[in-house]
């Protein structure tokens, strides 16, 4: 008699935690039709106690020291890190889902900077009252990616642009003085270069060119340092324009001319690290972050002590970065709004910003953190990766940049994969992203 | 006793509907109600998660979001009733053009893949089936490549796939096998017959394993060859196996998703199959054509199933092994019957 109530019991809790998990589930995937409640309603910033912070995952541990000495200053209102997955598309949707069921547990979310746009028109986050954030020590191009429509949506957190690493051993062999700063200078020294016994089997240069959004990075980034636009400033897409067209041309022909190896079309940052750091290339284009494994000493880097880094070229002069990098927002669905407003200003400020400085390799949003001196001898990149910031144009500021990135990178492939020739890929380009815009 | 029986089998089949009611009729009330109350919380718990999610996926495709920006940038979402249309637009333009490459990858990859890693797992199957020192050594390192995730083996193969990886090297080549093309499919096909090749070959050892060995004893005698062997008793005795092993594998691979993701990356359209897109759809937030997709992906699968059920006769659910059984008691009531009768 008693086992037969244990098994009913077990087939009880069995079906309930099912019917928990089926209704959990068919949450997730239903569509909230309206978007959430009257921003000026919610942005009031009232109400104090415990937060959640959902963030992507810090190999550093420079946000936990944050988020601790918080919660020492704090007892009644400690901070709770929560760990996304490590894809962005995961966290993406995950964050996306949570706001959909408009789930008061994430209060505040670290958003990479292209999610911005999406974000705010759906008011899945909160605009921040003026100067909460002190945006004029900031550097502009981070603020910038941080805005939606005049209104500042997140509080910059890191950054990263785009450096030019090269050779400078070359260089020098082959009596170049300075390093290139437009294309058709990247040309002539790698005509120059190549001849010399030394580089014999290397290529000129490479970028990322894989079908993915690193692709969009250097797109973006060529059509910019050619002087266009992929969107102009109403968020209308500017792709069949001579300038994008002669920013597309530079990768297309860099593949036809053999400047580029052949396979570059397969690299993401981490084959063209290699390739670079096995002596076979000459220039590169790709993010701060390897800069320290390309100078390791331990001999896992043949190019260490022989390379240097600039900004990237373009074609009058130094060309135009994109840019990479974290903000800060607010969930308008949390009750605890004051407490979520004083940690993200806590978070983001520029001592905290210092104190991670000793920690984490990211790049800090305030300037002036650039040039100290002790600083600059830890991460001799950093003036240089200043310049490529101050410099720098976010990616197209869509609302549907999922499916934008998507377009470009179609197009974008099909054009230096000479699947199609590149007046006919901007014009499908023009056309799929004028749709998405509209 | 039985081989006699069997013949007899053959005209009754046609009215096996005059035996139900009678059955039901021995039986006691009380039995019914608790096989109903038995079976409950199974169909409960099949319905939650299975029947409502389809209901939902095919209420949802049935309407789409028509997003636009208002004057102030916000999102102004209308959900309108649509009926078919999310349909209708898997066949026209872009969004049919990537819908058909899709299905034509899905199908190109399940036949090819099936097909390879059941020749593939039958020879394995072969190997293993035969008494040598180290046998269950084998068996296990076969079972390697089935127990790595697919994410991770997707992950291995990119890593030899890439462009200055083994396999270029060791084919002296400088194939882009992670580029839009053939090569890519190619990849695919390759990893994915090396990680179930060996599910084919361990089911297929199972079904063999049950032969007893004095069926080849006794071709051995009548002069049979190993080929003769093979094709005569081996194959047809592994058949019921086999035919569930390749059931399970074509429906498998009609969902792939992960290792073309992992291995070529998404959005590549030499390889994108249904699942992927229908995920790509989700993840542009467009639920309902990702319904449609995933919805046109369930009828596909369960067309291929019930047709494979049907022409192959892959006793899948164990209901022939059932009827012969209930058969066989049948004729046993009936003689019994009979014999009273005469009595």
């Amino acid at each position: 008699m008693r086992q037969r109530r244990r098994t009913w019991q077990t087939l009880l809790a069995t079906t309930a935690t099912l019917t928990v998990a089926a209704v959990a589930l068919t949450g997730c995937g239903g569509t909230a039709t309206d978007a959430g409640s009257s921003p000026k309603a919610a942005a009031s910033f009232e109400g104090k106690g415990p937060i959640n912070y959902v963030s992507n995952r810090d190999a550093s541990g420079a946000a936990n020291k944050t988020i601790e000495e918080w919660n020492a200053a704090h007892p009644n209102e400690k901070v709770t890190f929560i760990e996304l997955p490590d894809s962005a598309d995961q966290q993406r949707q995950q964050l996306i889902q949570n706001a959909q069921i408009k789930l008061d547990t994430f209060s505040v979310l670290n958003l990479d900077v292209v999610w911005t746009s999406e974000f705010a028109a759906n008011k899945w986050i909160l605009p921040l009252p003026d100067d909460a954030i002190p945006t004029d020590t900031m550097i502009p191009a981070t603020v910038n990616a941080a805005t939606y429509r005049d209104s500042l949506v997140g509080a910059p957190y890191y950054t990263d642009g785009a450096l030019f690493y090269f050779r400078q051993d070359l260089l020098t062999a082959a009596g170049i003085a300075a390093p290139p700063k437009t294309w058709d200078e990247m040309k002539a020294a790698c005509e120059k270069i190549l001849a010399l016994p030394e580089a014999a089997g290397m290529s000129c240069y490479t970028g990322q060119f894989d079908k993915n959004e690193a692709l969009t990075v250097n797109f973006a980034e060529a059509v910019a340092s050619a002087g266009g636009t992929v969107v102009d400033a109403e968020g209308k897409p500017t792709v069949s324009t001579a300038e994008a067209k002669a920013g597309l041309n530079l990768l297309v022909n860099g593949f036809k001319d053999g400047m580029f190896p052949s396979d570059a079309i397969t690299y993401l940052e981490e084959q063209g690290r290699r390739a670079f750091q096995d002596g076979k290339l000459v220039f590169m284009r790709n993010w701060p972050f390897l800069h320290a494994s390309l100078s390791a000493t331990d001999g896992s880097s043949k190019v260490a002590g022989k390379f240097d880094i600039t900004s990237i070229p373009g074609t009058d002069g130094p060309g135009v970065s994109t840019l990479g990098g974290r903000s800060l927002a607010i969930s308008p669905f949390t009750p605890n709004k004051a407490t979520a407003l004083e940690f993200v200003k806590f978070f983001t400020s520029e001592e905290q910003a210092q104190k991670r400085l000793a920690l984490s390799s990211r790049a800090p949003v305030y300037a002036s953190l650039f040039e100290d001196p002790a600083v600059v001898a830890k991460r001799p990149f950093f003036p240089t990766l200043l310049t490529s910031l101050n410099n720098a144009q976010p990616r197209p500021k869509v609302v549907q940049y999922g499916a934008t990135t998507k377009a470009i990178q179609e197009e974008a492939y099909a054009a230096i994969t000479g699947a199609k020739d590149t007046d006919t890929a901007l014009n499908d380009m023009q056309a799929k992203l004028t749709e998405l815009t509209k | 006793m039985t081989t006699t029986t069997a013949p007899s089998a053959g005209p009754q089949t046609g009215t096996p509907q005059p035996a139900t009611p009678r059955k039901r009729g021995n039986r006691s009330p009380g039995e019914g109600r608790m096989a109903a109350m038995l079976l409950s919380p199974t169909i409960l718990v099949l319905a939650l998660v299975i029947v409502y999610p389809l209901l939902s996926a095919v209420h949802q495709s049935l309407f789409r979001a028509e997003t636009g920006l208002d004057a102030d940038g916000f999102v102004s979402e209308v959900e309108s009733f649509v009926g078919l249309a999310n349909y209708a637009d898997l066949f026209v333009g872009e969004s049919g053009r990537r819908f058909l490459n899709a299905f034509a990858n899905t199908t190109f990859f399940t036949v090819t893949t099936v097909f390879l890693e059941t020749v593939l797992g039958l020879c394995l199957a072969l190997a293993m089936n035969r008494a040598f020192r180290g046998r269950s050594f084998l068996r296990a390192s076969i079972l390697v490549p089935w127990a790595v995730p697919t994410a991770v083996s997707g992950l291995l193969w990119r890593w030899i796939f890439q462009s200055d990886g083994i396999a270029n090297n060791l084919l002296g080549s400088e194939i882009l096998w992670t580029a839009e093309g053939n090569a890519s499919k190619l990849a695919v096909i390759i990893a994915e017959v090396w990680k179930t090749a060996p599910f084919i070959g361990l089911l297929v050892l199972a079904g063999m394993q049950i032969i007893p060995g004095e069926v080849y004893e006794a071709a051995k005698i009548d002069g049979a060859g190993w080929w003769r062997q093979l094709g005569s008793i081996t194959l047809p005795l592994v058949k019921p196996t086999l035919l569930v092993a390749v059931l399970f594998r074509m429906l498998d691979a009609l969902r792939m998703f992960d290792l073309p993701f992992v291995l070529i990356g998404p959005g590549k359209e030499s390889v994108e199959t249904l699942s992927m897109l229908a995920w790509d759809e989700s993840n542009q937030l467009r639920y309902g054509s990702a319904s449609a997709f995933a919805v046109m992906l369930f009828l596909y699968v369960a067309v291929v199933a019930i047709v494979f059920v049907k022409v192959l006769g892959a006793d899948v659910t164990g209901a022939k092994e059932l009827k012969r059984i209930s058969k066989k008691s049948r004729i046993k009531a009936t003689r019994t019957q009979k014999a009273e009768a005469t009595r």
